[in-house]
């Protein structure tokens, strides 16, 4: 399942508040782009043709740039995003099983939402934590030396906060 | 006298818990005079949360430090510098993991706040700029190329000469514009000295844009950061607001006259964004797809300007090769490889962490005398290098000097610097097949040998896994790589094939069994 749509004002609001906020930058569509993501949690269609004329784009321009980026999703995700590093430093030391235990524990493949609607899981390829392997992000929040112990406890208190 | 403290705020020391280390401390020593300062990090990974104490005798250190740890720490003498503790370090900078190293771009990193102006001036900051600004361009130029810096991005190309051909070209247009871009995208595995730096020391970086800026002529710089690095962001963000109030960015650079700007742009999740005409495609605001080359970037880069595309260390290294001239760095390394090399030990050793040596050491030197071996007490059995577009290395070139010219002799590549560590129980047709997949997910699109032939790749080493006419698929896939390396427009597709060939080369036991491969192969 995914998190309902975001109501049509809200959409509107976020992208001309987002619009007005970049414009006037050197190549702006993705700060753009990252403000919605990041105020919306996606870059929803209707924001397209908004951003378009405003930039004086074509629509199709700017959907092949939110659809060429891994960041930029133009569907809804979960409340927190759990990023997973695949990369060969935590392979190294045991990252396989960390995908699997989390996997486990949500019950969902990469680019997936739990019922839900907590956790969207996604991969990742290296955190700069390669020192304290295996890692994860969740939030803006970087673990190191997980284990799938530490897998559980996390997404627990994850829960819990919410 | 107060009690200075160091946790470090570095974001991997905080992936273990250095914020909970901090409070933990600020909450027991609250009838203490003590002060509590979040530094970056020493660079010294598996010790963290490293925690460091100043004394009459300078600063001990205490690692690695857990939450629970705090109050033990404190009644065995902590604050007075104790050592009786089990986690005690003695004298930090006697730490041979740090004493043996050479650390020139990396000086600052753990020993300041990183937001504090004073501290990175105290510590020679801002030095090789003022000189920058009593002499000419040219001369800026000539000292950068004269200390033999080459870029620590990859391509290893000598940085003053980019520069040179910067400085010659002529902007276009009314404005005049040129720029300097500063490449943090740091997307290759195993490699975290850019986040290091960027967290530990942002005014080096904003001070050697500068000194670039006023090099070419430039007035505007972008970085181009990772959006993975969201701590980096901040404090880079913090670091140019205070650099402009203290007049070190800004309309006219400490009364030379000079304007000089800096702007973070975070990228989106995307390898090949790391490629330097991607990046400025992107910067641009468009697909991060690569541009071919010529016209180069220095002619023909950012919005069709002049434009140097530097690496955050090559740009970090800067400073103080004008702050103590290009003799002094020059004097450092081996061959045409100059100066020093911050090398990123991880994956499977004990002692992870960064290293700044001059070049020349062996890879043994680094893998054991550093990194202490492997964290798991097995043997170690493959070694990838520079990234993950770089050669799996077996034990027998463990002794290749670590020299641009020394490694490409046996197909390697230093990259960015990354070293990564396997033990015996890794299964190298399995890597194989993880570089080919890493090509699928990251390839631009633009040439048909690296966006099918990966696909293509994934493909054929699941055959050989799955012993499907197994030796003509070893043929196959090798003349799949053939293709990749000879008709690919960028190193993504030209050089995913270095991890499979190496693999497949010096561990091709690996591809003549079934899995899941047994343990203990070495
Ligand atoms: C696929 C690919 C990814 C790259 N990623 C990075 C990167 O993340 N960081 C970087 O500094 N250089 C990266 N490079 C190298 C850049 O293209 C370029 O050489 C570098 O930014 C130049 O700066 P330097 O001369 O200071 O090294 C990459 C190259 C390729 C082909
Ligand atoms: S080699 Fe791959 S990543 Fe590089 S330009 Fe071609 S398709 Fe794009
Ligand atoms: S490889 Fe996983 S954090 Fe770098």
């Amino acid at each position: 399942m995914n998190k309902p749509l975001t109501s049509d004002t809200t959409v509107a609001t976020a992208t001309l508040n987002a619009i007005e906020k970049n414009k006037h930058l050197e190549g702006s569509l993705l700060p753009i782009l990252h403000q919605i993501q990041h105020s919306l949690g996606y870059v929803p269609k209707e924001s397209v043709p908004s951003i378009a004329k405003a930039l004086n784009l074509s629509r199709a321009e700017v959907h092949g740039v939110v659809s060429y980026y891994h960041t930029f999703t133009d569907q809804p995700r979960g409340e927190t995003i759990i990023e997973v590093c695949r990369a060969e430093s935590c392979q190294a030391v045991g990252g396989r099983a960390i995908e699997a235990a989390i996997k486990e524990n949500l019950g969902i493949d990469y680019d997936e939402t739990t019922e839900d609607g907590k956790f969207t899981l996604e991969a990742v390829y290296c955190l700069g934590n390669c020192a304290c392997s295996p890692a994860l992000r969740m939030g803006d929040d970087i673990h190191g030396r997980v284990t799938p112990k530490k897998v559980d406890r996390l997404i627990k208190k994850q829960r819990e906060q919410d | 006298m107060t009690i200075q403290i160091f946790t470090p705020q570095d974001s991997t020391a905080c992936s273990v818990g250095a914020n909970d280390v901090a409070e933990k401390i600020q909450e027991l020593t609250q009838s203490h005079d003590v002060e509590i300062i979040r530094n970056g990090s020493r660079g010294l990974f598996w010790l963290e949360t490293l925690v460091e104490v100043s004394t009459a005798e300078g600063r001990v250190a205490y690692g690695p430090v857990d939450e629970d740890d705090v109050e033990s720490l404190l009644e065995q003498g902590m604050l007075e510098g104790a050592q009786q503790h089990p986690l005690s370090l003695g004298p930090t900078e006697e730490i041979p993991y740090l004493k043996k190293q050479q650390r020139l771009t990396f000086k600052r990193a753990g020993i300041i706040d990183p937001l504090s102006i004073e501290d990175y001036q105290a510590h020679e900051g801002f030095e090789g700029l003022r000189n920058a600004l009593k002499i000419s361009d040219q001369e800026i130029v000539d000292t950068v190329k004269e200390s033999g810096l080459r870029g620590r991005g990859g391509a290893a190309f000598p940085t003053g000469i980019k520069w040179q051909t910067v400085l010659d070209a002529t902007a276009k247009g009314e404005c005049q514009q040129k720029y300097i871009v500063c490449n943090a995208d740091e997307g290759d595995s195993g490699t975290f000295a850019d986040r290091l730096q960027m967290e530990a020391d942002p005014f080096a970086l904003l001070e050697g844009m500068t000194i670039a800026g006023i090099a070419v002529g430039a007035s505007k710089g972008y970085i181009y950061l990772r959006e993975e690095y969201p701590h980096a962001h901040q404090i880079l963000n913090k670091a140019i607001e205070i650099a402009i109030e203290n007049k070190f960015l800004g309309d006219d650079i400490l009364g030379s006259g000079k304007p000089f700007d800096i702007e973070v742009r975070l990228g989106a999740k995307s390898y090949v964004c790391g490629e330097e005409t991607a990046l400025l495609e992107s910067l641009e605001g468009k697909r991060g797809v690569v541009r071919a080359k010529p016209p180069l970037p220095a002619i023909e880069g950012l919005f069709g300007q002049p434009t140097v595309v530097n690496n955050v260390i090559s740009l970090s290294s800067v400073p103080i090769i004008l702050a103590k001239g290009a003799e002094y760095y020059a004097s450092y390394g081996m061959g045409r490889s100059r100066g020093t090399m911050p090398f990123q030990l991880a994956g499977n050793l004990k002692q992870t962490g960064l290293v700044e040596l001059a070049f020349g050491a062996t890879l043994n030197e680094l893998l054991n005398d550093f990194g202490g071996g492997s964290q798991s007490g097995q043997p170690l059995r493959a070694v990838q290098l520079g990234g993950p577009l770089g050669a799996y290395l077996p034990k027998e070139q463990w002794d290749t000097q670590m020299d641009y010219e020394a490694l490409a002799a046996i197909k390697g590549v230093l990259g960015h610097g990354g070293i990564v560590a396997f033990d015996n129980t890794v299964d190298m047709s399995e890597q194989a097949r993880f570089a080919m997949e890493f090509c699928v997910e990251e390839s631009c699109g633009k040439c048909t040998p690296c966006r099918i032939g990966s696909v293509r790749g994934v493909e054929v080493i699941d055959k050989i896994r799955s012993n499907n006419n197994r030796d003509n698929n070893i043929v196959l896939l090798s003349t799949l790589c053939d293709t990749m390396e000879n008709g690919s427009l960028c190193a993504m597709g030209g050089m995913t094939p270095f991890p499979v060939r190496s693999a497949l080369q010096h561990f091709g036991e690996d591809f003549h069994q079934d899995p899941p491969s047994q343990l203990n192969k070495s």
